[in-house]
């Protein structure tokens, strides 16, 4: 007697279509003006990085006793300190203003069931910064 | 304004391509037309081949969103005359950031697992009984989140997004922002829950803030703008959490949420 054959069905293999997957070029930053400013803004802040160690190296100085803070103090008076100072001047107040307007859009402020203009949470920062700077300067140049 | 354009476009079959060539057609230029005009006018009389999806043609539907000239825009609301000059060529593209399935159509399912994962509905604690009636909201409450809800998932904030493109696993800008929308909402009782979602590199923590997925934005969801503040917020949960025995007690929800 003939054995019944079973028929051997091919496994069902859903049908997934051959995707196209572009690869970001490491340049993508080049292409846009608007991405050029975003990189440009993040890497200028090592200038203020060096602002930061500058203050820290001055606080170290000063720490180490006159000679020290004079020493150091000479060294800032040198075009490659004043250039570098400047240049990181520029930087630290170029990101105050651009954190500072960005602050607004973190800080939905509601007053009596209405979002406060952008300007309101703006202006307390410039304000503190206006006199806190004032104040520095005082000490400083009094 | 020339009276004719050249539309550029990628096509890509899967069947027979390994990647995309250019093809150029020249379509007429009518002042009402829109981007999606011309593709229509291509399908229609030029080669019935073209691939691409559209629905409603008044940006509402949120489905053809195409790079328009380098620039995520939706077709249907971008006017062909804005770039038809003498001899002039308009590249359209699939979104960027998208696996391309074919011609200028982008697999969307990355998308909508990470739409999923931010839990966009309204989360209960506990649900009230049907015979207290609907949740009412004032209209100031309404306002809280009404900004984010306008979200049509075009995922045009995606194609504009560079975190997107070079992390694949960030939730990104839509998903953060409409999770923040069922945040604000005045019925929901989830953004614990959301949080343990989301306070993460691959969520809030991703995003650098280029903002370019607000600029992007054709319903003015402002993306950027949702994703900030849900960070002021997760970092002051963490301080809370750290200060006091209420923000502990959120915490323990959070992981409880997180382990789930």
């Amino acid at each position: 007697m003939q054995q019944p054959t079973t028929k051997v069905l091919p496994l069902y293999q859903e049908f997934h279509p051959r995707w196209y997957r572009p690869r970001v070029s490491v340049y993508w930053w080049l292409g846009q003006w608007q991405y050029l400013k975003f990189i440009v803004r993040e890497i200028s802040s090592v200038f203020v990085a060096i602002f930061v160690v500058i203050t820290l190296l001055e606080l170290r100085a000063l720490r180490a006793g006159p000679e020290a803070y004079a020493r150091f103090q000479h060294w800032l008076q040198s075009p490659v300190a004043l250039v570098l100072n400047l240049v990181s001047l520029f930087f630290v107040i170029f990101h105050t203003i651009t954190w500072f307007n960005l602050a607004p859009r973190a800080m939905a402020v509601r007053w009596r069931g209405k979002r406060l203009p952008e300007i309101l949470i703006a202006a307390p920062n410039y304000a503190v910064w206006v006199v806190i700077s004032v104040g520095v300067a005082w000490l400083v140049l009094k | 304004m020339a009276d004719k354009i050249i539309l550029e476009i990628p096509r890509y079959s899967p069947e027979r391509d390994t990647q995309p060539h250019f093809e150029e057609f020249e379509v007429p230029v009518h002042k009402e037309w829109v981007v999606l005009d011309a593709l229509n006018y291509i399908k229609d009389r030029v080669d019935g081949s073209l691939t691409y999806r559209w629905s409603c043609r008044m940006g509402i539907c949120g489905s053809c969103g195409m790079m328009v000239d380098g620039e995520p825009k939706l077709s249907c609301a971008t006017f062909l005359s804005s770039y038809a000059r003498n001899g002039n060529k308009l590249r359209v593209e699939p979104l960027r950031y998208f696996p391309v399935i074919r011609d200028l159509v982008t697999e969307l399912s990355d998308f909508l697992v990470k739409l999923k994962a931010v839990k966009p509905w309204l989360i209960r604690q506990k649900e009230p009984p049907l015979e207290e009636g609907e949740f009412l909201q004032t209209p100031e409450q309404l306002e809280n989140y009404k900004q984010f809800s306008m979200c049509i998932n075009c995922t045009l904030c995606y194609a504009a997004c560079p975190v997107v493109g070079l992390d694949p696993v960030f939730v990104g800008p839509a998903a953060i922002a409409l999770a923040q929308r069922y945040n604000q909402d005045s019925r929901d009782q989830g953004t614990a829950e959301r949080m343990a979602v989301l306070a993460h590199p691959e969520g809030i923590w991703g995003c650098t803030f280029v903002g370019e997925c607000t600029r992007v934005c054709p319903k003015h969801v402002d993306p950027a703008g949702a994703i900030q503040q849900y960070k002021l917020k997760a970092a002051l949960d963490w301080v809370k959490s750290f200060v006091t025995p209420l923000g502990r007690k959120n915490k323990d929800v959070r992981h409880a949420a997180a382990n789930d």
